[in-house]
Order: structure tokens, then sequence, then C-alpha cells
């Protein structure tokens, strides 16, 4: 039966989740925004702590009475995910990123990790480093490389835009092993954060989302034990073979973007919610109780904000659905990430416009969300590789036909 | 936040299935469109008619029978606006004109389970129970820019036990076969409803040439003081809850249409070459493509979200105000890119691209014109 509504289990952790992070978040957002760098911030250990002990283990939600029942429709991991994700970013996107907790590695980990590997660094706080300078979208042009020596593997290369690259326990480090086999070569490492060789070269200045700790870090015959390496190291020798392994380490993703999508609903909301209370001061009621036309241009605007952040909150709630569910999602995890993250930087960007003086002044949060919202377009993979993606689904042509 | 308003006791799930029921009427639906509605999509436009046997099918899918209490010929099932909106998604994508003509008496029979009296219901659904079409409509549009469907202008005057209908009500679908209609008017307390007979002193029709939609065979129906007896009042009639299912069924039916764009334009863009390739192979057109996928996605969400609260008893008209605004704007970016996607191609009338651009923009115009 269709319903898009969440069940009470949702709403419940919806509700904690919306109380932690306007009581953990909300009242440190500007602070940490102009202290920018520095250690975790301490405010958050408490939080992360809370978090570890709330989050439901081997348990699926939606798994009550009915769990016996495998053909039960499920709302489970990847949905509570996105209902979460989307309450902590609605406090504060760059305070949950530097939660030192689950990051990017760890989902890699959770998503091709060995047995050991998960219990080794399961519950340690894992980044992952992929983009390099000469290798954002492109991620299968990467440099960075891998040696076999013995007993271990020597990484040499350079990583930026690592997200937690500072704070972390740990990161998960893309390199090849043969630049000249293309993406069938291209691995992930695990790189313990204290490891001789790997080393923090800066912290970035950015514009927004200033105190999650963006690192840029240097790999100078850095030395890790073989069982380091996720996944197989073999080097797939048919263009099928091939073609699964990069596939493999790129199906992360189709569980992650929809996470990045609701970031930019929790952005986007709060700006909405800030924006209407500004202008309810002034007496903009958007009410809807005139037709579209008939409503003045705040209304309007306001009415068409809303309608965007309700599209993409549907369509990420489908593809979580979906994989919550065992669908192939990778085109629904495109769709949603292409429309929250458009979605997030207008809405944003809109509501500074829409107050004003009040929008663009540093005394509320709206100038912050649209310095913040910017970036959810464009990590996780741009609008543009979005786009890609879903086009190359809608018309059946592969990478190599739709470059 | 009005989201979890009048939630109900129960406690489903999030889920995205349809039901049993909804899969196997859908691929009936879905045979007949491909088959028989979308082939004759564009006869009809260039004929400005509905064709006689498009009307009869669908009438022989009984929509309006659905719903309607088993006593009075239906077969007593609880309304489903998500039922409806399913229907009007399929039947838009083949042809969202004559779509709007076939569904014209679902609209009615709907307003009159949901607003009329028992008594209403007995002496007014009977005729309906019919599995071939009874031409009727809901008139709630008027002909002036700021039209506005929650205050429309025209009025009904209470005289003795009669009420006097003064008005113009425009861009209703079959309005010259229409037997009856349902005018909405505003009386002394307030929006109301009037069951109408065609042959009512008073009333005349006229057919109107519109940019699109033309197979709807639309027009306007002038109201001079004629007479209704008050007992053609609906009793129970809300105006809010009309427009916003109203507003569901436009949408629905653009979602429907904006598929059938993305449809036409996926194997045209990988045939069509230039410059030594397929122009699909092009990010600029790939691209307009992906976002077509992407906003019809976005669309046909917030319509069955919405479609779902009211099927739910919850609070929706929040929810279908956002579905429409969402899908009236998305609709006519996909029409116009589809048209743009396949260029000279798309401009001239032999591809359906240029119809679906001229029907899309109707739904600017549309009021009340398919209450699910």
């Amino acid at each position: 039966m269709i319903n898009l509504e969440l069940p009470k289990a949702l709403r419940n952790i919806q509700a904690m989740t919306h109380q932690l992070a306007e009581q953990g978040f909300r009242p440190i957002s500007r602070k940490y925004d102009r202290i920018e760098h520095g250690d975790t911030p301490a405010e958050l250990k408490p939080l992360a702590q809370m978090i570890a002990a709330a989050r439901p283990r081997g348990r699926k939600a939606g798994e009550g009475a009915d769990g016996a029942d495998p053909d039960a429709v499920k709302n489970g991991a990847n949905l509570i995910g996105i209902v979460s994700v989307e309450e902590m970013c609605w406090g504060d996107v760059g305070l949950m990123l530097s939660l030192p907790a689950a990051g990017l590695g760890n989902a890699a980990i959770q998503a091709v990790g060995s047995a050991e590997q998960k219990q080794q660094y399961g519950k340690l706080y894992c980044a992952m480093a992929i983009t390099e300078p000469g290798a954002g979208s492109d991620s299968a042009a990467i440099t960075t490389t891998a040696r076999r020596d013995g007993d271990e593997w020597v990484l040499n290369g350079e990583k930026i835009y690592c997200t937690g690259g500072q704070r972390c326990d740990a990161v998960v480090v893309w390199a090849t092993l043969d630049k000249a086999l293309g993406k069938a070569a291209i691995k992930s490492f695990i790189v313990p954060r204290d490891n001789p060789g790997m080393s923090l070269v800066r912290v970035e200045d950015k514009m927004g989302l200033r105190i999650s700790d963006t690192a840029a870090l240097a790999f100078n015959e850095c030395r890790i034990p073989a069982d380091h390496v996720l996944g197989s190291a073999e080097i797939a020798d048919t263009e099928a073979a091939r073609k699964k392994a990069f596939g493999g380490v790129m199906q992360t993703f189709d569980n992650t973007r929809p996470q990045v999508a609701a970031m930019a609903l929790g952005v986007a909301r709060a700006a909405l919610e800030i924006t209407r209370e500004i202008l309810e001061k002034e007496g903009v009621k958007a009410d809807f109780s005139k037709s579209p036309y008939n409503s003045t241009a705040t209304e309007l605007e306001l009415y068409r904000l809303e309608a965007d952040l309700e599209a993409a909150r549907l369509m990420t709630y489908k593809a979580a659905w979906m994989a919550d569910n065992g669908q192939a999602n990778s085109k629904e995890a495109s769709m949603c990430k292409a429309k929250a993250g458009r979605m997030g930087n207008e809405v944003t960007l809109k509501c500074v416009a829409l107050c004003g003086e009040a929008g663009y002044s540093e005394r509320h949060l709206l100038e912050k969300l649209a310095r913040d919202s910017k970036i959810i377009d464009i990590f996780e993979g741009t609008q543009q590789i979005q786009q890609l993606i879903v086009a190359r689904h809608l018309l059946g042509l592969s990478s190599r036909e739709l470059k | 936040m009005d989201d979890t308003q009048g939630a109900a006791l129960a406690d489903p799930p999030l889920d995205l299935r349809l039901t049993e029921e909804q899969r196997i009427s859908r691929e009936g639906m879905r045979r007949f469109v491909a088959r028989d509605l979308a082939p004759l999509a564009r006869s009809a436009d260039e004929a400005g008619t509905a064709q006689a046997a498009v009307l009869d099918a669908v009438a022989g899918f009984g929509l309006p029978l659905m719903s309607m209490p088993e006593a009075l010929g239906g077969a007593g099932l609880p309304r489903s606006p998500l039922g409806n909106v399913l229907a009007c998604e399929d039947l838009g994508q083949g042809d969202m004109s004559q779509a709007l003509a076939a569904l014209q008496p679902l609209g009615l029979v709907n307003a009159l389970i949901d607003f009329a009296s028992d008594a209403q219901q007995e002496a007014w659904l009977p005729r309906f129970a019919s599995e071939t079409l009874v031409p009727a409509a809901v008139a709630l549009g008027e002909p002036r820019a700021t039209f506005d469907p929650g205050a429309p202008a025209t009025t009904a005057r209470r005289q003795g036990e009669d009420y006097l209908l003064n008005g113009e009500k425009s861009l209703i679908p079959l309005v010259e076969r229409c037997e009856l209609f349902l005018v909405i008017a505003v009386a002394e307390d307030g929006p109301a409803a009037f069951l109408v007979e065609a042959d009512r002193a008073g009333m005349s029709r006229q057919r109107r040439d519109y940019m699109g939609l033309r197979a709807a065979e639309p027009g306007s129906l002038i109201l001079e003081d004629v007479t209704v007896p008050a007992g053609h009042r609906l009793e129970h009639f809300d105006l809010t809850r009309l427009v916003a299912l109203a507003r569901l069924g436009q949408a629905a039916l653009a979602v429907g249409c904006c598929q059938a764009v993305l449809e036409q334009c996926v194997p045209y863009a990988l045939e069509r070459k230039a410059f030594g390739e397929p122009i699909a192979q092009r990010q600029s057109v790939a691209f307009m493509i992906a976002n077509m996928g992407i906003e019809i996605e976005g669309m046909r969400l917030l319509v069955w979200r919405a479609a779902s609260r009211a099927e739910q008893g919850l609070s929706f008209h929040r929810q279908a105000y956002l579905a429409a605004l969402q899908a009236t704007e998305k609709a006519m970016e996909i029409g116009t890119n589809g048209v743009q996607v396949f260029g000279g191609a798309g401009f001239v009338r032999d591809y359906p691209l240029e119809m679906y651009y001229r029907n899309l923009r109707g739904l600017s115009a549309l009021h009340g014109a398919v209450m699910v």
C-alpha cells in the first residue's frame, strides 16, 4: 500500500534526533563556524556517545510484530539514516560531520570489508580519501600508488578534501596498483591515522562547513600491513570482471548518496523555518489560502521552495526504502542526490534573499546555511555526475558512450 | 507542520508498493492506453473531438462505480483518491486531452459521494451506475485572469424554495454533451455546489477554442438567472476539499503526460544523429533527459503522498497544493524541453511533442477538472 508517512518508530527516532540537534548543535552552531579549526569540539563527545548508544544494532526498524515475514516491507537502517541525518543537519551539518562517529570510510568498510576489518575498524571513526589535486569527479584517474613489498603495502601520493582527515582514527585511501591497468587496478586501503608515512599537509579554509576538518594528506613510503586492503587485491583480467570490481567500489555510493541528499533536506528545512519565522513577524502569512498566482511574490516563492524540499525528501525516502527492501537503487540514489543537492542550494540562497538584510546578516543562521549548502551539491558526486548517471540509466548508455 | 495532524490509529510502514488490486487494474488500463488511447491522440486533437471509442472504453473501466454505494448500483468500495490518481496518470500518458473528457463523470460522482446527503445520493447517483459514458462535469473555473478557485464570482441568490444562479463557468470538458453540471457558486452563507441539469432555462453553452486540450471539447457554461431548487444544493459541500482533490487529478494527468514526453525523447535522442553520433551521447541533450526523469519522479511522489494522505483520512490540503504547484511548473519545463530535444521535428505536427506542449500548458488554466 502506498504510504509516504513515517511510521511511529521512525517518528520517535526523528523526534529524539531533533531534540539532540536543537539542544546539542544549534546553540554552538555559530561559535564553531567562527572558530573553524581545532580538535573535535568538546561538546560533541558526549553527543557521539549518546548516538552510539542509541543506534539500533542488528535489528532493523519495522521488524516488529511482522518481523518474521520475509515479504513484509521493511523500514530499515537506510531510512533511519535518512531521517536522522535530516534532523542532525537541521541542527548543523558541519557539526554532524565533526561527530567522531561513522564517517564515509566506515560505510566502505561496512560494504566490502572482511570480518576482521569490521571487527578492528568498525567502531572507529574512519574517513575516506579519494580526491587528488588532479582527480576529482574522475575518480578513476587517481595517481596515488600502492606497491606490494613483502607483507606490506607501500603507499605514495597526495590526497585532498578528505572529510575528517585530521581528527579520524583511520583513513580509507584509494590507490592504484598499476596506473596502466585503469579502473580495475584501483583498490582501497585502511591506513591508521598515526601510521608513519602518512602526514597531515593542511586543513582547508572553507566558505562553509567550517568546523568540519577537510584535510590534505601526504603519503610518503607509507607502509601498512598486507591485510589492510579492502576486498580482493587481485586485478581482474577480463573486461567484465574489471567492470565488476570497480562497480563494487562505486556501489558504496548507492547507499551514501541518499544520506548526503538527506543533509540537504535538513539544511533547507532549517532555512525555510527561520525564513518563515522572520517573515511572519512582518505579517507574511503563506497559508495556502490563495492560488499560486494570486499570492504575493514572497508567498509564492515560499511555496515553490517548500514543494522542492518535499519532492527531494520523498525521492530520498524512496531511494533509501529501495535499499532497505533489497532493490537496486543506483538510479534513484543519483536522482535524489541531484534533486536534493540543487534544492538545498536554491532554497538556502533564496531564503537569504527573501529576508533581505536579516538574511545576509550573521545575527541569523540563514547566511551560514547558504554557505554550508553549496558543498552538498558537490561532494559525494557533483550535480553533473549525478545527471550523467541518471542519463545513462534512462538512455541505456554506458560510461564510454555517454562521457 | 501539519504532517501528522489527524493521524489515524493505524501505523503502516513507509511503503512504495502498489496493492495487488492496484497492480491488476493498472495493467488493464495501461494495455488500453498503449493500444487504443495513445494512437488516437493526434487525430482527436486535429478533429477537436473526443473519440466515442475512447469515451466508451474508459467508461467500461467503471471508475465512478467503485466507490458508489452498492444499493445504488456501485461496488461499495471505500473512496480511493490514490487509485484514481493512478488512473489519471496512466490515461494522461496516453492522451491528457481525451483523458480529461473521459474522466469528467468520475469527478462529479466523487463530489456526490463526498458532499451529498443520503437522499441526494439516492436521487442522483443511480444514473451513473452505468458502464457507458454519462456526460456530466464539475463546473468551477471562470474566465478571469485573476480567478481563484477559492473565491468564485458566480452567485447563488436564495429566492423562496429556489436559488437563482448567475455567472460564467469556463474550460469545462465535454461542455456541449453534458447532461448534468455541478456548478460551484457563492451563496449568502459561503461557497456552495448545485446540481444543475443541462436543460434548465437560462443555461447556455459555448464550445471555445484553446491552445490545447482540444479533444476534451472544452467550453463555457453561461448561467443567466437559472432557477435551481434548494434541494439541489449539496448538503455537506467543502470547496477546499474539492479544490485539493481536483489539483491532484490534474497533477496526475500531467505526470502521465510528462512520462509520455520522456518516453518519446529517449528513443529519438538515441536514434537522431548529429556530428556523427547520436545526440543522446551529448551531455547537453542527455542532461535534459536526466532532468525530465528526476523531476517526474519528484512530481509523482508528491502527488502520491497527498493522495495517500487523503485516502488515509489525514490532512492533505497543503500537500496537494504543493504537488499541484510543482507539477504545473515542472510539467511545462518538461513539455518545452521535449520539443527542444526533437528540435524542428518537435515543432511540426508529425510528432506528438508539440501537442504535449500545448496540452501541458492547460494545467495553469484548469480548475476542478478531475476530483480524484
